[in-house]
């Protein structure tokens, strides 16, 4: 029988460490890979170029309306695969966690993750766990890897985006930003805001068919949508327009953000994409991208500019522009 | 200088707390400035406080008013 | 085109069809992030001049009190509860973001009652909450203490490092190096104290005001209404903001303010030491007064050496004159307050206005 919650001893890689892989990890996951139990994962590739990705998640709270650090720790590293342009393929999980956190939260966590990577068709293949003293960690850091391979034809990288092209985004923004700031300490608001935390590979596999129309992708998570704008003008040398009443927002991230002094341009989303295609075929991916659940509010905000170079500009209600910069420090609510 | 956001009273409870609904969102603000403040009355919350009673209403008069001046035609 | 959209055209065109010289001031630091994120700076044309007045309380702060603060968290026994406005002001050698690092215990607070349930929560600290903005935000910190002092707490009180708006203006009508043909008043202050101390002002400086709200809409109608007394050569208080604003304000904010504060001789970024142009805590709840029960220091105002705030507070300059603007002074690494503040003049400049816009 396990404890009710995690020791250091479960971490020392004795008895205790096997009763948890078999009690928690075993039961969410089995494969071949894992079953093999050897000390690295020996894979088969298929052709094509090799997608590395890696990420860190350090949330509080542990568990959000929408989501939990598990589902969010698999959706950001397939989301990084996806906007690559590759197909996830296999994944490495390694948890740094707090001494006496509830096992049964890590039995939930762990729950999310399988689900979360089996919708995502993406197969953890190695894994790591590590207990910290109490105090070392904020209940549990979570980082994973992933491989994926990118089908022929098909190149994301911003060089490729160029004047003329079409800027969308696959849905309104700001949602998760806000869903977490609500479960913050000394901020007591309730809001129907939910994480929009979410796989994405079904997205790469729509644009497949696009390869060469579509330019380039990116998910918009930390920084926001206009910290991603700024990264895609500046990386391909090109100034990007958006039209300010274009850009999706709900009113209640509005409400939330304009209460609190803060822009929903430069909240974390974790189930968007931002995507730059060719002009001509920006209509037809629009259209198919409506049809995805993930999708449904798929819009265009913006084209590509050859000046002002590495800049993102943003058309007002007046018709006059402004600029739209990068996230500076830490986006902290205001009163002025 | 000062941020304001209008948010709808839905309740008043005891000490002078109200639960006020700002585009969907909820959240409990003092309306010990406005305590004439009833449910139903929209008003412009500042650090979590009410400091005045909306009134709509007028947002719609400035207008005409504005059109009353009759536009300069330069 | 929607009816807004047109109506929005209309104020548009009107401003746009202004050929005189005029320069317009807007006091409140909202007023001119309002004004760069809507763009109307870029559509004015470049007869008419837009100021930014001293209306940013984390900017027109002196960096003496800053640095106060600063060494003031230094106290293990403080937790500092401020809003997130202050927190990466430069002082002198550090800012509370970087005293928090180095261990200080410094949250970032909504509103000042939740300072006050920290202090219940955790009675065994002594929770300084940090008392900054004008006339709208002061209220606020007013009923706080009153609310303490009903709990009778003893773990809790405000350094307070309020000010009031109209000592400012004085201070820039009087000053001949200033040119101001017509001010954008502040909506949320006028809301609690009325018009009357603008009336007096509007008066002797004879002067054209409007109280103005804070969407696209108000500003238009607000620098319509201005342009429209210039032509008339009338120095009126208007209010513009008439769904929020009521001539004689809210009654009950200023007994508050009355009850809680009394006006003292306070130094001010750029504008130096303003006569009875700040807010401190009344003598009857001196237990709840931060600066007497830590016996907080005086430090001297250092100027930061190339840095034209001061002249940028006024309206003497505009943010792009500053030798230091985009050049060593950005949002990421500030030298000054009005870059550090989301509503600070460089601040709102360097972010929105783009380099083709007027100056």
């Amino acid at each position: 029988m396990l404890n009710d919650r995690i020791l250091l001893a479960h971490g020392a890689g004795g008895v205790m460490s096997q009763q948890l892989i078999d009690e928690v990890f075993k039961k969410a996951w089995n494969n071949s890979y894992l079953d093999a139990m050897l000390d690295g994962a020996l894979l088969d590739l298929p052709p094509g170029r090799v997608v590395m990705t890696t990420d860190s998640f350090v949330i509080t709270p542990l568990f959000f309306p929408g989501g939990d650090i598990g589902k969010l720790s698999i959706c950001g590293t397939v989301n990084d695969l996806v906007a690559c342009g590759a197909k996830p393929l296999f994944l490495s999980v390694a948890m740094i966690i707090e001494e006496g956190l509830p096992i049964a939260d890590l039995k939930k966590m762990v729950e999310s993750m399988a689900r979360t990577s089996k919708e995502a068709g993406i197969c953890l293949v190695t894994g790591d766990t590590k207990v910290v003293e109490k105090g070392s960690a904020d209940g549990i850091f979570i980082n994973t890897t992933g491989i994926g391979v990118i089908p022929a034809g098909i190149d994301y990288r911003p060089a490729r985006i160029a004047a003329g092209d079409v800027v969308l985004v696959t849905g309104p923004v700001g949602d998760h930003g806000l869903a977490i700031l609500a479960q913050r300490e000394g901020l007591k608001f309730a809001t129907p805001a939910l994480s929009d935390c979410a796989p994405l590979g079904i997205i790469g596999r729509v644009l497949e068919k696009y390869a060469g129309a579509v330019k380039c992708m990116r998910d918009p998570t930390r920084g926001g949508l206009a910290t991603v704008l700024n990264e895609l003008a500046q990386q391909s040398g090109n100034g990007i327009l958006v039209k300010g009443a274009n850009i999706p927002v709900s009113p209640v991230v509005q409400g939330a953000c304009d209460m609190l002094g803060l822009d929903p341009l430069y909240m974390a989303n974790e189930g968007k994409m931002v995507i730059i295609v060719k002009a001509e075929h920006a209509a037809e991916i629009t259209k198919d991208l409506q049809n995805l659940t993930e999708a449904r509010q798929t819009v265009a905000i913006g084209e590509v500019l050859t000046e002002p170079k590495g800049m993102v500009l943003l058309e007002t209600e007046l018709g006059a522009q402004r600029i739209v910069g990068m996230l500076e420090g830490e986006h902290l609510p205001r009163i002025c | 200088m000062c941020l304001g956001v209008p948010g709808k009273i839905l309740k008043i409870s005891e000490n002078f707390v109200a639960t006020v609904d700002v585009n969907g969102n909820q959240t409990d603000i003092s309306i010990r400035l406005t305590p004439e403040a009833k449910p139903g009355d929209f008003v412009l919350i500042h650090a979590g406080f009410a400091m005045e009673i909306i009134d709509e209403a007028i947002a719609a008069e400035t207008i005409s008013y504005m059109e009353e001046m009759g536009w300069y035609d330069r | 085109m929607t009816d807004d959209q047109v109506y929005l055209q209309k104020l548009l065109n009107e401003i746009k069809g202004e050929t005189n010289q005029f320069a317009l001031m807007e006091v409140c630091g909202t007023h001119t992030m309002a004004i760069a994120k809507s763009g109307i700076r870029e559509l004015v044309p470049p007869n008419l001049k837009l100021l930014s007045g001293p209306g940013c309380p984390v900017c027109v702060t002196a960096q003496g009190d800053i640095d106060a603060v600063i060494e003031m968290v230094k106290n293990p026994a403080i937790t500092l509860l401020t809003f997130g406005d202050m927190m990466r002001v430069p002082g002198t050698t550090s800012s509370l973001q970087e005293e928090r690092s180095r261990g200080a215990d410094i949250r970032v607070v909504y509103s000042p009652l939740d300072a006050l349930a920290a202090a219940q929560q955790m009675p065994a600290r002594e929770v300084v909450f940090l008392g900054i903005g004008f006339e709208t935000t002061a209220p606020t910190v007013g009923v706080t203490i009153q609310e303490a002092a009903n709990a009778g707490l003893r773990n809790f009180s405000v350094l307070s490092l309020h000010k009031i708006v109209p000592p400012a203006l004085a201070v820039i009508f009087a000053d001949p190096d200033i040119k101001v043909d017509g001010l954008i008043c502040p909506g949320h202050v006028v809301a609690v104290t009325g018009i009357e101390p603008y009336q007096e002002l509007a008066q002797q400086a004879h002067k054209p005001m409007v109280v103005t709200g804070f969407e696209t809409r108000d500003i238009l109608e607000g620098i319509v209404m201005l342009l429209r007394q210039l032509h008339r050569n009338q120095a009126m208080v208007e209010i513009q903001y008439r769904r929020v604003v009521k001539p004689e304000g809210n009654l009950v904010a200023q007994k508050t303010l009355a009850d809680v504060f009394e006006t003292a001789d306070c130094r001010w970024r750029g504008l130096g030491l303003i006569p009875q142009s700040g807010l401190k805590i009344q003598e009857k709840y001196r237990g709840f007064d931060a600066h007497h029960k830590f016996a907080v220091p005086e430090f001297e105002d250092i100027p930061i050496k190339g840095c034209a705030c001061g002249e940028v507070l006024t309206g003497k300059i505009t943010p792009r004159e500053c030798a230091l603007f985009g050049k060593g002074c950005t949002p990421i690494r500030p030298i000054g307050p009005c870059m550090v503040s989301q509503e600070g003049a460089c601040a709102a400049y360097y972010r929105y206005t783009p380099v083709k816009g007027r100056e």
